[in-house]
Order: C-alpha cells, then structure tokens, then sequence
C-alpha cells in the first residue's frame, strides 16, 4: 500500500502545480493553528487561575459563626455565639467522610496593627493557633526546623513558626531563626521553623503568618474553648459540597440555633467555587474547539475542492489507467492518499507554527515575569493526537467525493476527454 | 481467439435511440493481423471499445481465448484487460509525467510485479520498439513516432493475448505510419494477435485481412495480400 511508486505519483501530483497546493495547504494549516493557539491559551488562563488556588486541599470548606437572627429555644434573636472546641468531636462522630477537622484561631488581620514584637522590631501578622493537620489543608514548605506536632498541643509549648516574609522583617539577612523567641501581643513564643508558600495568589501575604499550637494560643489570648472558626475537609471520594448541610445542622443544633436560620453559621466552599471555575473552562475548551473546528472544516472544503479540480484534471489519465488495467479501488485510494497526505502535512505545519508560537509567548512570559491570570499557555500531547486524528479524519472526508468521482467515470468517456 | 456473435449496440441520444452496431459475427484466429476499416460513424470505434471491455455490448456474445466476456463488474474488467489486452490510441496517450519506461511498466505495475523485474522488461520492450536510449525521457520530449512506439512497447508489456489499435497511424504523418505499421507487422510476424481500426487504405493494406463496416454490419470481411511497409521506410 505504502509502496514508492504511489508516493512519488502523490509528490507529483501534488508538485505540479506547486502555488495551487500552497494556498490549499494553507486553509487546514490555518485552522489547526487557530485550534492549537486556542486551546493554549484557555489553558494559559486556567493555568494562571488554578494558580490562585495554589495547593489548597479543594475539597474544603471554611465555617465561622455570625449573629443569629431568629429566636430559638427562648433565646433572643442577634445572639452571638462561639463554636466550641467540642464541636470538632461532635462533627467527627455525626458527619461521615471529614478528612480534617481544622478549629483555628487568629489574631490580627488585614490592616491591624503590630502585634509581633523582637529587640527593637516590630510587625503586623497574622498568628493563628492550629492543629497540625493544618498543613495538609494550607500546604506550605517548612524550610527550616519542624511544624507544629501533638506534644507541642498537649503540653501547650510555646512555640511558632515564621513565615518568610516574617523572617525578612524580624531577623537580619544571616540571621538564625531557630531556637530565638519572639513577643506575640506580650507572650513569648519560642521559633521553632520557618515556612515558605508558594502559593503566589496569597502573596506577600501568605509569607507573613505565624503558626503556634492551637492550646497555647488559646491558653495565652485567653480564648477558653472558643473557636474561631474551622477549615473542613472531606475525603476524596466525597464532596464537602454534599456534606456541608449535615455539617452546619450538627452546629445549629449544638448551638440552639433555630434550624431555619440561614445566616448564623456562615460558610465558604472552596470546592464550588473550584468547580465553578473549573466548568468555565471546560466551556472555553469547548468554544476553542468549536471555533478551531469550524476554520478547520473550510480548509478542509478547500482541499475537497482542490482534489475535485485534479481528478477532473486527471480525468483523461485515469481513463488511460483503466484502459490498461487499474483496478477502480487502486484509483480510490490513491485520490484518497494524496488527500490525506495533503490534509496531514498542511496540519502539521500548523501545528508546529501554532507550537512556535506558543513558545515565543512563554518565553516572553518567561522574561517579562509573571502575568495576572495568565501562566505558561500549553497544548498536551493528548491535544496534537487528537489534532492529528481530526486531520486523518477530514483528510479523508476531504478525499472522499472527489475519490468517488474519480471511479464514477466510465473508461471510455475519459478516454474521449481532450 | 476472440469470438462475437450477432453483437448489438445502441446508444440513447436523448430521446432517440441510436442503433450502432446491428448484429455483428466476427472472429478472429490467433496470429491474425485484423484491419477493421469503415467511414466515420460506421460503428468501428464502438466494436473496438466493446472488444477492449471498454464498453458492453446491449446483447450478443463475445468470447475473448475462450472466457466469456458478459456482465464483468469493474473491477473484473480492468482485471482482464490488463491481463488480456494490450491498448494502442491515436493520440497515443502516455502519462506525460512519467518517462518512457515508467510509462511501459505500468501494466506490469497493476500486475503487481516486482519493481526490478518491471524495470528489466519495460527496458526490453523498449529495446524492441528501438527507443532504449529514450528511457528515461518525458512523452513531451519525444516526437509522435516515438510516442506511439512507446505506447506500442507500454501494451505489449503486459504480454496480452490481443493488441487493439484504434487509428495507430492517424496522428502521424505517412513515413512514421509506415515505421509504426512496419513495427506493427514485425510484432505480429512473432505470432501476437493485432486488431487494427483504420480509415486509410494503404494502411489496411498493410494487415493480413481487412474487415469493412458499413452502418453497423460487416459489408466485406477478405483476406488480402499483406503489404510490408519496410519497403517504404
């Protein structure tokens, strides 16, 4: 099938009139290439907004409490209430599939004033009082000492880890972190790690955090059993989407809050939002393959169009082909071939431009740093198969009519062709 | 070697009907060297086409070596026409992007015989018809003479029973004619069956027996002296 004479006839068909094969190429080129560039940059845009997630655990919701606004149980409506540190054990025992429970406290914020103090600096973070298991929700690098364990819990030690960014502001450049204390609201706290994120949608601002035990903290801010609020997790095969109303009715019922108020337990599902963001971009690809498509399919009627050109060229050598014995489907396929050579070839000079092209603007990305919402714009090689397969297919769609008109022809009618 | 009984053939014209051949009985010996001659319109070109399975006949029969020739699907026919027939044109008709000896193997190439042993005998088919050293040159840069003396090789390739020539020589003027007949001759003096479908005399005249048609039936069917056209070239 593949044999040498049927490619040198292909190369001399298609040379012959070398402008007439450009120009067609030139329309299956355009369209692979709008496909490719397409499609790199929807996922150039994916790329930069999954960035802002970083590597937060997904599969995660955040619970606070706020005023309720409903009157319970001879309770007064504009209540302020606390989740307690027992809540935790209460959601473990009556919602199945919570990976980590999370109770976390915080001191300072956004905009508040400096709370950290070491010799003569000073400084604005954020302290939170954590578990553990924290670190596997707000992942960071520990880059120098420990995380926070169970003994530093139970024993209520006195100690925290630094960020980056809190390091750069406390400490001299070569400075030893580790083993020095630092004054957090008045209480000294012995650094024993320091962390880096790099989570670059938190920024600045996730490199400056302190993290001390969760009992420490509320033993030195004088928290009692109160919780801040909580970061929830749920294994991987369930949604914490599914699991969140079961979470929320186990604390409005522990904390008398009228089953109906929708207000009092406030929370945030990290994993809706994700997957909202998520379909946007499903959505995109479609659009990128729907446009590539479309420019592709009038390449594509150009080849068609062409190839009918050339049978009808060929019509009188065809006739003589038949004369001297060539089978119809002989004919067939070699209209076929030519077709699919011409599709395939023209294709992968699109690809490779559309390729070019997304490497120049990565390594421009590349020089002129990091862009808002848009990181290194890419095709997989799952895509140029795929392009590669439509090529096949049009190109033999492409071949397909002019190959039946090709054998439709009696012999002797293209015999008698001038 | 080829056997036709009572062969009809009409075409449609719209909507009238044209009755070309009425009713033709004919045969042929092997080693026969046939001039089919008649005016235009005589129905020659369409018994020709019949015969090289170019075209099928309304009713009648046609045994070509003994093989019924009737209801062949494409495919069956390009079959045998490359296995059975070899074809000369008056306009010759060569692959104009392929070279003289490209040209020749075709046949051999439908046959799916080898490329060496295509190359070997399209070069001594070649040989025969005196064009060796033309073997690698395009049909536009041969003269006319050549071109048929290639197309002469190209259907004799293929070793077919029965050459078909339609108006070998119309193309050409009357010394190539001779050359191409002499060849012609030479080729069927080796015992190769030449059916030949001419308007000229002198050219019919050169052929072993000359079969006139005459509004789609056989007026005259004799056997003549042959002329050799060596003389004249």
């Amino acid at each position: 099938m593949f044999n040498k004479d049927r490619w040198r006839e292909i190369i001399e068909v298609l040379t012959t009139n070398v402008w007439r094969t450009i120009f067609t190429a030139f329309g299956v080129c355009w369209g692979i290439f709008i496909l490719i560039v397409l499609l790199a940059a929807g996922k150039g845009l994916e790329n930069g907004i999954k960035q802002d997630f970083g590597n937060i655990a997904t599969n995660t919701m955040f619970m606070w409490t706020r005023a309720t606004t409903k009157g319970y149980e001879g309770l007064p409506k504009g209540r302020r209430f606390e989740f307690k540190i027992g809540d935790v054990e209460a959601l473990r025992d009556n919602v199945p599939n919570l990976r980590f429970i999370s109770p976390r406290n915080q001191l300072g914020g956004f905009g508040g004033n400096n709370n950290v103090v070491r010799g003569i600096r000073t400084g604005a973070y954020n302290v939170y009082g954590d578990y553990p298991e924290i670190i596997n929700q707000d992942p960071m690098a520990v880059t120098s000492g420990r995380f926070l364990n169970y003994n530093d819990i139970r024993e209520k030690r006195k100690v925290a880890i630094i960020g980056q960014g809190v390091k750069n502001d406390l400490y001299d450049k070569d400075e030893e972190a580790l083993g020095t204390y630092i004054k957090i609201q008045g209480v000294n706290f012995m650094v024993i790690g320091t962390y880096k994120k790099n989570n670059s949608g938190g920024g600045e601002e996730g490199q400056k955090e302190i993290f001390v035990p969760f009992t420490s903290f509320s033993q030195a801010f004088n928290r009692g059993e109160d919780v801040g609020w909580m970061a929830i997790t749920a294994n991987d095969g369930s949604s914490i989407s599914q699991l969140k109303d079961k979470i929320v009715d186990v604390m409005k019922q522990r904390h008398k809050v009228h089953p109906e108020d929708t207000r009092a337990v406030g929370y945030f599902d990290l994993y809706e939002q994700y997957n909202r963001v998520e379909s946007l971009f499903g959505a995109l690809k479609a659009v990128a393959y729907i446009v590539g498509i479309m420019v592709l399919l009038s390449g594509i009627i150009g080849v068609s169009n062409i190839m009918l050109i050339v049978v009808k060229e060929r019509t009188k050598e065809i006739g003589i082909r038949r004369a001297l014995g060539e089978q119809p489907w002989s004919i067939k396929k070699q209209i076929l071939m030519e077709s699919i050579f011409l599709t395939l070839i023209s294709g992968m000079v699109g690809i490779i431009l559309g390729s070019l092209v997304i490497f120049g603007i990565n390594s421009l990305l590349d020089s002129i740093g990091p862009v808002d919402m848009f990181m290194s714009p890419s095709v997989s090689v799952g895509v140029v198969t795929g392009a590669l397969t439509i090529l096949m297919v049009s190109g033999l769609l492409a071949g397909f009519i002019p190959a039946q008109s090709a054998i439709r022809v009696r012999p002797i009618e293209a015999l008698r062709t001038e | 070697m080829i056997e036709i009984k009572d062969l009809h053939k009409s075409y449609k014209m719209g909507s009238n009907s044209l009755h070309v051949l009425k009713g033709i009985n004919f045969k042929v010996e092997e080693g026969e060297l046939v001039a089919i001659m008649g005016s235009s319109g005589s129905g020659k070109s369409t018994l020709l086409n019949i015969l090289g399975m170019l075209d099928s006949a309304d009713s009648g029969e046609y045994n070509l070596d003994g093989v019924p020739i009737k209801n062949l699907s494409e495919t069956k026919a390009a079959q045998y026409r490359n296995k059975f027939l070899g074809f000369i044109f008056q306009s010759f008709n060569l692959i104009n992007y392929k070279s003289a000896a490209e040209n020749v193997a075709l046949p051999l190439y439908y046959q799916k015989v080898p490329r060496k042993e295509r190359q070997e005998k399209a070069m001594k088919y070649l040989e025969r018809v005196g064009l060796k050293p033309w073997a690698d040159h395009l049909p536009s840069e041969l003269s006319g003479g050549q071109k048929q003396r290639v197309a002469i090789a190209r259907a004799m390739a293929a070793e077919p029973k029965v050459l078909l020539a339609d108006e070998p020589t119309g193309a050409l003027d009357s010394k190539t004619s001779y050359e191409v007949m002499d060849l012609i001759q030479k080729i069927n003096d080796e015992g190769n069956t030449i059916l030949v479908v001419t308007h000229e005399e002198d050219i019919a005249h050169m052929c072993k027996r000359i079969v006139h048609l005459k509004d789609g039936v056989i007026v005259e069917d004799k056997k003549v002296e042959q002329v050799r056209a060596e003389q004249y070239v």
